[in-house]
């Protein structure tokens, strides 16, 4: 059974579409890589995902009791957080601020699993470090910590490699893996990079004026990667 | 000296501008910081010099409480500001310039026009660069002055986990749930409610002053969100504290004291940074 599905979804800005009925849906521990060039409405596709932006037309359905509270989100870095003054702790524990009832201040079990998450991602060691002192791998890790407090079903990464080098890629990467593997946690995730996509992923979207949405290896054997991968060679 | 701020202090009116002064720094540095970090340093300018039309307006229609006309019109461009901030046709800069020098421009004329004023040049600068207003406060605008501020502190604690998830990644937030639209409105009734209060103190044109060096001289120093925050809170009500004691000794124009202790805390706040950094 779907956890997610998309019907017929129809994404644009201000009136103009970008992606025209787009039907796919996500199971329980899928690792669902989302492909396709720049402006082609990736990004756009997982803020309706996320909720934070209205389809033209078509729906989003969330099924199999899961809300919108266990989609867990790493967002692009910004330009505003490369100098932002807070320690890791800080960012960690922010992703407990819509944890069950509504509440002002954070409580020890919020701690707590902030506490946990950091082990997770093996950062406990940088807890009271600056945020923006850090690489940019560990940056990662510290806003993957942050999504894994806000949710454990599903996550959704905007290119979590993005700017990262060969090997904290590489790290990153088998990072994400583990938790889909390991934790059973469903992966959603944006990426430019169709090698790591076909090693990793187990279902492919693949975004352009074409639409492709697949498993893994029916994405091989189509015409799209043929010409995606020959492209990319070049 | 500590005679003559003895004899000063007898005085009601020099307490009350020290308690007003005072609070508005501690009110104004609070939200400094999420502002300078949202990229939004600007607002504090432009705003004010939305209230200054406004102000220009309610003299002109001869109000006796000009805060009736001036609050609700600053709070109503800083919610229209913050809110088109993003996806504006005008971007949030531009938008906050055609805002605060249109405001400016038509406020100056209005007052040319209309004005009954025999002084208006007078009028226009002390609306602009403080005034000895700070001096002739009467104790009800001075408990306005305290319950508004003690509200600002309260919510601000209140609401300070919600501010900074905002602050750091509104995206995040909204994925998760927090309501970001109303604390970004939150945020800038705030802002707005704060700049009208230190129109008094230090002038519409000085205001981003109080709002934007003590939360960056604050980041100089510290590295955590909760250390800057109380940090750029006592830096502010020390540097207020300061400049209008100083100015009080030196009969100097209150607001303009005010900041410039706050640019030479700012430049020593940087020689402590690049000395530790070293």
């Amino acid at each position: 059974m779907s956890i997610i599905r998309c019907e017929d979804l129809t994404l644009g800005y201000e009136g103009t579409a970008i992606i025209n009925d787009l039907n796919f849906s996500v199971n329980t521990g899928d690792y669902l890589c989302i492909v396709g060039e720049n402006g082609s409405g990736k990004s756009t596709l997982m803020k309706t995902l996320l909720k934070l932006k209205n389809p033209m037309s078509g729906n989003v359905i969330l099924d199999e009791g899961l809300t919108q509270k266990d989609i867990g989100y790493l967002p692009q870095q910004t330009v505003v957080q490369k100098d932002f003054p807070a320690k890791v702790k800080e960012i960690v524990l922010s992703g407990c601020q819509s944890r069950g009832a509504f509440k002002l201040f954070y409580n020890s079990e919020d701690k707590a699993l902030a506490h946990e998450n950091m082990e997770r991602m093996s950062i406990t060691d940088l807890a009271e470090r600056s945020y923006k002192e850090l690489s940019g791998g560990q940056q990662q890790r510290v806003l993957l910590a942050r999504a894994l407090c806000a949710a454990r079903k599903v996550l959704l990464l905007d290119e979590p490699v993005a700017g990262l080098d060969p090997m904290v890629t590489e790290q990153m990467y088998e990072l994400i893996d583990e938790l889909n593997k390991k934790d059973g946690i469903t992966i959603i995730m944006i990426s430019h990079d169709i090698h790591a996509a076909m090693k990793y992923a187990s279902n492919i979207l693949y975004i352009a004026d074409d639409i492709f949405f697949g498993t893994k290896a029916e994405f091989k054997k189509h015409d799209i990667f043929k010409r995606y991968t020959l492209g990319q060679e070049d | 000296m500590i005679e003559k701020l003895a004899f000063y202090f007898q005085y009601p009116f020099v307490r009350y501008a020290l308690i007003v002064g005072v609070l508005i720094a501690l009110c104004s540095s609070l939200l400094g910081v999420t502002l300078v970090l949202k990229r939004f340093s600007f607002i504090g300018d432009g705003l004010s010099h939305v209230a200054f039309g406004a102000i220009a307006v309610a003299s002109i229609m001869n109000l006796t409480n000009q805060m009736v006309l001036v609050l609700p019109t600053t709070v109503i461009c800083a919610v229209v500001l913050l809110h088109t901030g993003q996806n504006a046709k005008i971007k949030g800069d531009a938008m906050i310039a055609v805002v605060s020098v249109g405001a400016l421009a038509i406020g100056y004329l209005l007052m040319n026009i209309f004005s009954t004023s025999s002084n208006l040049s007078g009028d226009v600068c002390s609306t602009l660069f403080g005034s000895t207003s700070i001096l002739t406060l009467t104790v009800s605008e001075v408990w306005v002055c305290v319950i508004l501020s003690a509200v600002i502190v309260a919510l601000f604690i209140l609401f300070y986990n919600k501010i900074f998830a905002v602050t750091f990644d509104e995206n995040f937030a909204s994925a998760v749930g927090t309501n970001a639209k109303f604390y970004n409105l939150m945020i800038a009734v705030m802002i707005a409610v704060i700049i009208v209060l230190a129109m008094n103190l230090v002038g519409s044109l000085l205001i981003s002053a109080l709002v934007i060096f003590p939360a960056l001289s604050a980041m100089r120093m510290f590295k955590s969100f909760s250390s800057v925050t109380i940090c750029s809170a006592v830096i502010s009500v020390i540097c207020a504290a300061v400049g209008i004691i100083i100015s009080i000794l030196a009969s100097t124009p209150v607001g303009s004291t005010i900041v410039a202790v706050n640019i030479v805390m700012f430049v020593i706040s940087c020689i402590v940074n690049t000395i530790r950094g070293e």
